[in-house]
């Protein structure tokens, strides 16, 4: 079968079984890897990208339910060169450690910050509590969400 | 010798304020940070090789059992799949580590020695071909019993006394001895990434590796010892790591093997990625361990006799438990000063997969029997538990169990004092002790608080620094480019940032001049393994002199500032590389066979106030806040420690609470994601992290290392958060509802942890 979607603005053409999980889709068949595999069942998060501007665990989803949709993965973030202002956000606080689960926490994140919601601690919390990170018990995680979120207000921001 | 540590105040750091007088450059950012936000870096998976096949292991099913035979289905079309079995092994066939007890694969007529243990493997160009292979091999085995309970297996992998004074003559003077029993279960290190390898045949009949590792050098002595290679013959290169935790120290060596072995008959790459269910059957864990302390106080609250015996569950193999047993040993007593100290630990074989380095190393497992006891004798002597470690915590020129004498850095008492301020701990513990005493039969919730203190050795034990030997290199390249050289990894805890951090300082020049060299072992030297929180201490230490040795070379013949004249001394002289190997510290001594001495060169210290609610109805608790206060010696790059900090307490809360391995028949009952649990962002407590500063004048830079102390703190905090709101004490860790529950209505508690029941339901 030809699936038809569109990736990080792109539009791709996959020829494959409807049943391929979207994940090795992206990896394996686009060659985009920024997107991780961490338990294949939908528990740790790390494959999350953005299907039609839902957050999504690309492991659970078949390539059939993503035809005609629009997927959005870490490598679509901050596209023009350079990092996007949450990366950058990510990059100051120390919300990366060893990396594997920040491009997941990164989708999270941009969805959180789409939705316009008040970036509360707690809001925040929920918003990546399908996302799993071993290194930095979330706290710098947490930190760079509500500092990309003041900026994006265009507040002044809490955090020196 | 006048040392900053001896002339400055510690330094108080507390999250995003700068000290005081003591200004200090912006931080570098992450260096590898870009890559890995972007998708850019390139984790072992990610790896392309063209035509590359995939592998996997068959391993056993019994956790103890006679190899007869490996039975290969004659209707399945094998011609497209190779199988390699013992017999094809073209060297040793061992796992090489401390022991030469563990086979890379089970011969026939071996025994099998637990339930995950690799027996043969596959390789096949596809994944689909490979998956119907594997469903076509059967083991043919001959059940042998098995033993699960290290207090009833008569095989002793290692044992270690240590004895301070006269332990019969202190228990004898003490007016009150209190008993106390702790057992802890296995814990899964959990790295986001799981364990992977590609191996890759080289045109010399050699072998190179690409994988998620900690230890590049460890594998490298494998792979020569097990495919007979010279040292040539044998790369290894870490590809990007996602989380390590000390899962990555051994365990990818047994791995490697596997791929090269099945690379070797295919001569083609071969690429073994677990998935996370192989991973968590299969891979080390935290050691279990049964914790027995006798504590002689007087009436007073004098400490005068600790007798404590430790037994720590290795698994099937030897891996490193003599090293973890001796790190928990040492740290048994905890850091108080006694005279009167006897500590017994053994460690056994059971039939169960190895267990083997988790962050701590030992000292979790023992630190947790330690404080609890010292909160339990606290509550018996209607003290504070504050203030009786303000007594007891161990001052400059105290002595250990292993006669070492504390003779600078010693910061127990100021990182105890820095954690009950900045928690407010006895405002706080005097509001939920009311709270509990006016609580009525119907409250649903309650409230606690409490305290633990901590220390863990820097670097390896004993003479380890010594029988490693470590190099780490600087070189000017022809091209008058800095670059530094050493096996040590970077997994997150950010050894690619403080690298050039410290070599640019030394040196006097920019961070940005200064390169790393990838961590390949045909390019860099051996710098030792990369954990036991060495890396900024030892490796970061060596890197400054091997630095300090470079300028003063260029500048003697330039007679200007390295920084300026650096290129045309490249130019003119060609490249310059420096090798600098470890000495001993000053003044650090060890004696292996008596087992007495400087078991560190130094020690970092904690304290950590946890604040827990609990679910009266279910048992379920949560922890709200932990404060953290940890004195490391310098802190070189604050960002990066606290995170150190954070992620250490969060492992470390799960440890305290629901992370579990049940087992049955010896193998792991819940060895997947959706059944083995780890802290959420929702679940995870506002952690405050308070970095203080007593530099090491050992090091040139005075570090002494971060990574491990904090999980050596949060548990026994939260236990005695948890007796706090509710009066009772948890013994035996995690802490999970069910156990919180019994403890509240009284009711039988489910069984120890870490002990496999023998057969299912």
């Amino acid at each position: 079968m030809t699936y038809r979607l569109t990736v990080n603005g792109v539009a791709a053409e996959v020829e494959a079984p409807g049943m391929r999980r979207l994940l090795d889709v992206l990896r394996e068949d686009l060659g985009l890897t920024g997107t991780k595999e961490g338990c294949g069942e939908g528990e740790c998060g790390a494959c999350s990208v953005l299907l039609d501007g839902a957050v999504v665990d690309a492991c659970l989803v078949p390539l059939c339910q993503a035809d005609g949709g629009a997927v959005e993965t870490v490598e679509g973030l901050g596209m023009g060169g350079g990092l996007n202002a949450l990366q950058a956000a990510f990059l100051e606080t120390g919300g990366a450690q060893c990396g594997i689960c920040t491009p997941g926490m990164l989708i999270a994140g941009e969805a959180f910050l789409a939705s316009g919601a008040a970036p509360t601690e707690a809001a925040v919390r929920e918003a990546i509590a399908g996302n799993l990170c071993r290194c930095t018990g979330y706290t710098k995680i947490i930190d760079a969400i509500v500092l990309a979120a003041e900026r994006q207000a265009g507040q002044p921001e809490s955090r020196a | 010798m006048t040392t900053r540590a001896q002339t400055e105040s510690p330094l108080l750091l507390a999250p995003g304020t700068i000290a005081p007088g003591r200004a200090r450059p912006a931080l570098p950012l992450r260096r590898e940070g870009p890559e890995k936000l972007t998708g850019l870096a390139k984790y072992a998976d990610d790896l392309v090789f063209p035509g590359a096949w995939y592998g996997v292991t068959i391993r056993s099913t019994e956790p103890h059992a006679r190899l007869r035979g490996i039975d290969l289905d004659p209707s399945f079309d094998w011609s497209k799949v190779v199988v390699v079995t013992a017999e094809d092994i073209p060297g040793d066939n061992v796992v090489s580590l401390i022991q030469d007890d563990q086979p890379v694969l089970v011969p026939l007529g071996g025994e099998i020695q637990h339930q995950a243990e690799p027996v043969c493997l596959l390789a096949a160009p596809d994944r689909g071909l490979l998956r119907l292979a594997k469903r076509h091999v059967a083991l043919r085995t001959e059940r042998l019993p098995a033993t699960f309970d290290p207090l009833l297996s008569d095989h002793e992998f290692a044992h270690f006394e240590l004895a301070k004074g006269d332990i019969e003559a202190g228990l004898a003077a003490a007016d009150i001895v209190i008993e106390g029993e702790y057992r802890v279960g296995h814990q899964e290190q959990l790295y986001i990434e799981n364990q992977a390898m590609i191996a890759v045949p080289r045109p010399d009949g050699g072998i190179e590796i690409h994988g998620s590792m900690q230890c590049p050098y460890y594998i490298h002595g494998a792979l020569k010892r097990a495919l007979n290679l010279t040292d040539a013959q044998a790369v290894v290169i870490q590809a990007e790591t996602g989380g390590g935790f000390g899962g990555k120290e051994e365990y990818p060596s047994i791995i490697a093997l596997h791929a090269a072995l099945l690379a070797q008959r295919v001569g083609k790459p071969v690429r073994m990625i677990y998935d996370r269910h192989e991973d968590i059957s299969a891979t080390t864990k935290r050691h279990p361990a049964w914790i027995r302390h006798r504590t002689g106080v007087t009436r007073d609250g004098q400490l005068v006799a600790q007798d404590i015996e430790v037994v720590m569950d290795g698994g099937a193999y030897v891996t490193l438990t003599p090293v973890v047993l001796s790190r928990g040993t040492i740290h048994a007593a905890g850091p108080y000063e006694c005279p009167n100290v006897r500590i017994r630990g053994r460690a056994m074989r059971t039939n169960t997969p190895p267990n083997g380095a988790f962050r701590g190393f030992g000292a979790p497992q023992t630190e947790f029997a330690a404080e609890t006891q010292v909160n339990r004798v606290a509550e018996r002597l209607h003290l504070s538990p504050l203030a009786l470690r303000r007594r007891w915590v161990y001052r400059e020129g105290g002595v250990t169990p292993t006669g070492q004498v504390l003779r600078e850095s010693v910061a127990g008492l100021e990182v105890l004092e820095a954690a009950a301020q900045a928690s407010e701990y006895e405002g706080v513990a005097a509001h939920t002790r009311k709270a509990r005493e006016q609580r009525g039969a119907d409250a649903r919730t309650a409230r606690g608080i409490g305290l633990a203190l901590a220390w863990h050795g820097a670097g390896f034990t004993g003479s380890g620094e010594v029988h490693l030997a470590s190099i780490a290199s600087i070189e000017l390249t022809s091209d008058g480019e800095i670059r530094i050289l050493t096996a040590s990894t970077e997994m997150g805890q950010g050894t690619k940032t403080i690298f050039p951090q410290l070599v640019a300082e030394a040196l006097g020049v920019d961070i940005d001049a200064v390169e790393i060299a990838p961590q390949d072992t045909s390019i860099v030297p051996d710098s030792g393994p990369t954990v036991a929180s060495r890396t900024a201490m030892v490796v970061g230490g060596l890197l400054i002199k091997a630095a300090q040795r470079m300028k003063a070379q260029v500048e003697e013949a330039t007679g200007g500032s390295f920084a300026g004249t650096h290129r045309s001394y490249a130019m003119a002289h060609g490249s310059l590389r420096v090798d600098e190997q470890f000495t001993p510290y000053p003044g650090v001594q060890f004696d292996d066979a008596t087992y007495t001495g400087d078991a560190y060169p130094c020690f970092g210290w904690a304290a950590a106030v946890a604040e827990v609610e609990i679910d009266l109805d279910t048992g379920e608790v949560s922890v709200t806040d932990v404060v953290s206060a940890d004195e490391i010696g310098r802190v070189i790059h604050q960002v990066l420690a606290e995170g150190q900090v954070e992620g250490g307490s969060l492992q470390a809360v799960g440890y305290a609470t629901i992370e579990e391995l049940k087992l049955v028949d010896g193998r792991y009952q819940n060895d997947r994601l959706a059944t083995y649990l780890i802290p959420t962002a929702m679940d995870a407590p506002r952690i405050t992290s308070l970095l203080l500063e007593h530099l090491y004048s050992g090091a040139p830079h005075g570090a002494k290392g971060v990574g491990e102390l904090p999980m050596d703190v949060v548990a026994p905090a939260v236990v005695a958060a948890i007796h706090d709101a509710t009066g009772h004490w948890i013994a035996d860790l995690p802490a999970t509802s069910e156990r919180v529950l019994a403890a509240l209505t009284g009711s039988t508690p489910p069984p120890p942890p870490g002990i496999s029941s023998e057969r299912p339901a």
